[in-house]
């Protein structure tokens, strides 16, 4: 514990270079599935390319994926931006298959009736088709952040400053308090991101949460009438 | 006033779903489609909106090709209920019945204003308004399927089998409700049902459908009755397992004024009132339903 705080700069600055590599990969892989997942929902064989194809991707191991990846794409090997890209196709395997799911649940009576109803096709996507899928997506979301918060990690092993920098080197010198503390720095950023995204599905979500209290109110609905 | 003009509907599968149909479909009454499942008729209600396309023939609508307008401007100027109400179930009942009026760009304090005021016409309490549609039972939430139906004031209400999911006691009255409706706002219902008692209830012209909607026969509930057209007809409508044909029980004493009737099955199906053993007579007159009884209907719901 001592470790701990005579480091905990070094923790600090750490820490901010993990959440700056997988904040990133999070949001980036999100968005880009959002479309993906949604036409493979719609195209039987638009989903069994994408999912074929992200779940050989994500087979690939960490490390390979990120020297391959400044090869790909022309970047030096030590640039961030190779971790990131990594990450973000790790988190779009993950995701696409995820909204695939989502926007699957999405009723066929509500979306037949929002285009009864009138809405354009745009109008019934933003409107009707992604807020419903919300829920699932949440929690697809929810296992990618704490899966790119913990594969962000690797990154040490290719010199690019992380979390995983800690129990790499604690591992390596059979120093057990910086080991330690690196695992528990990386657990606290995963259940920090997971708060923060279980707060946003609440508050975008609202519909959702009045599912136990439907109940509730039949149950008293019930006792009033009897 | 809808019209049909031999339509037809080739699916690319070969399905022919609809075959050369034609009907008119007349202004400010109710026009019932009715026949067993995969018979087309969703298909006949869903073309009147655009939601399926013809392959071939012509719909009008007061003499306007539909084809020439835009889907989803026709769509908001039509009413719509469906079966499972079909509402969103992330947004509030206020702003399900409201949702036509945001589509058409009426401002928030209006819009909210009518769909109060809807809630009122549908007979649901205002205290509702705020609640999600999860939070509703069936026949409440059919009942905000039909304001929605109503927000944009449309002369056209397409009702496709609206109440199908609720029990049968939600479901007499919803159908009372859609006849004090009618009876109230004047609107052209057209409805589809495979119930037939539905159909000759709340139809002011019925269409038994065959399969690849090929109209078996097409009349008031009254013509059809009397003169099944068919073997078809009959059997659908109940005739000829004489569901239909009541006799006065012989076994049984009249209790008061009133005798018992039993159908061909032997089963109870009514009593009649037979004052002076005198049977009671009348005419059919389908005051619920028809217009020009308006004022005779006052306190009728």
């Amino acid at each position: 514990m001592q470790w701990v705080w005579e480091n905990f700069p070094q923790i600090w600055a750490l820490t901010l270079d993990h959440i700056g590599l997988s904040a990133p990969p999070i949001v980036i892989g999100f968005v880009l599935s959002i479309p993906l997942g949604y036409w493979a929902s719609r195209s039987r064989v638009a989903r069994s390319i994408l999912l074929s194809v992200f779940s050989i991707l994500y087979t690939l191991p960490a490390l390979v994926l990120f020297v391959t990846v400044p090869v790909a794409l022309g970047l030096a090997i030590l640039d961030p931006n190779n971790v990131i890209v990594a990450l973000t196709i790790y988190a779009m395997a993950i995701m696409i298959r995820s909204a695939n799911d989502a926007f699957g649940s999405v009723s066929a009576d509500v979306r037949e009736s929002a285009r009864a109803v009138g809405y354009s096709p745009v109008q019934r996507f933003f409107r009707v088709e992604l807020p419903l899928a919300g829920p699932v997506l949440l929690a697809g979301i929810r296992v990618v952040s704490v899966s790119t918060v913990s594969l962000a990690t690797v990154g040490g092993f290719i010199g690019i400053p992380s979390l995983g920098n800690l129990f790499q080197t604690g591992f390596q010198i059979h120093f057990f308090p910086e080991l330690w503390a690196g695992i528990v720095a990386v657990l606290i950023v995963a259940a920090v991101f997971d708060l923060i995204l279980s707060g946003l599905g609440r508050l975008l979500i609202p519909w959702n949460r009045r599912r136990t209290r439907r109940r509730a109110t039949r149950m008293v609905a019930k006792e009033v009438i009897a | 006033m809808i019209e049909f003009k031999s339509v037809s509907k080739l699916y690319p599968d070969g399905t022919r779903a609809v075959d050369d149909f034609s009907v008119v479909i007349p202004s400010r009454k109710t026009t019932v489609f009715v026949g067993s499942s995969g018979c087309g008729k969703t298909t006949l209600l869903r073309m009147i909106n655009r939601m399926v396309d013809p392959t071939d023939g012509v719909i009008e609508i007061d003499g306007d090709d539909i084809a020439k307008t835009e889907p989803v401007h026709l769509r908001r100027g039509i009413g719509y209920v469906m079966q499972n109400s079909g509402l969103l179930p992330h947004r509030r009942v206020i702003d399900n019945v409201a949702t036509v009026l945001f589509l058409n760009k009426v401002p928030k304090p209006q819009a909210y204003a009518r769909a109060n005021e809807l809630l009122d016409t549908v007979g649901l309490d205002r205290s509702l308004a705020k609640r999600y549609p999860g939070e509703l039972s069936g026949g409440q939430q059919q009942r905000v399927g039909v304001a929605r139906g109503l927000a944009a004031n449309p002369n056209i209400l397409l009702m496709d089998e609206p109440f199908g999911a609720v029990d049968p006691i939600v479901r007499v009255d919803l159908q009372a409700e859609t006849m004090r409706l009618q009876r109230e706002l004047d609107k052209t219902i057209v409805f589809v049902t495979h119930d037939i008692d539905e159909a000759f209830l709340l139809g002011d012209q019925v269409l038994i459908l065959e399969k690849g909607a090929k109209i078996a026969q097409q009349g008031t509930p009254e013509e059809i009755l009397a003169n099944p057209a068919s073997d078809f007809v009959a059997n659908f409508i109940g005739a000829d397992r004489g569901k239909r044909r009541l006799t006065v029980d012989s076994k049984v004493k009249p209790r008061g004024d009133d005798l018992v009737l039993i159908d061909a099955g032997g089963y109870a199906a009514g009593v009649i009132s037979a004052p002076d053993g005198k049977l009671a007579t009348g005419t059919a007159s389908p005051k619920s339903r028809s217009i020009s009884n308006k004022t005779s209907q006052a306190g009728d719901a």
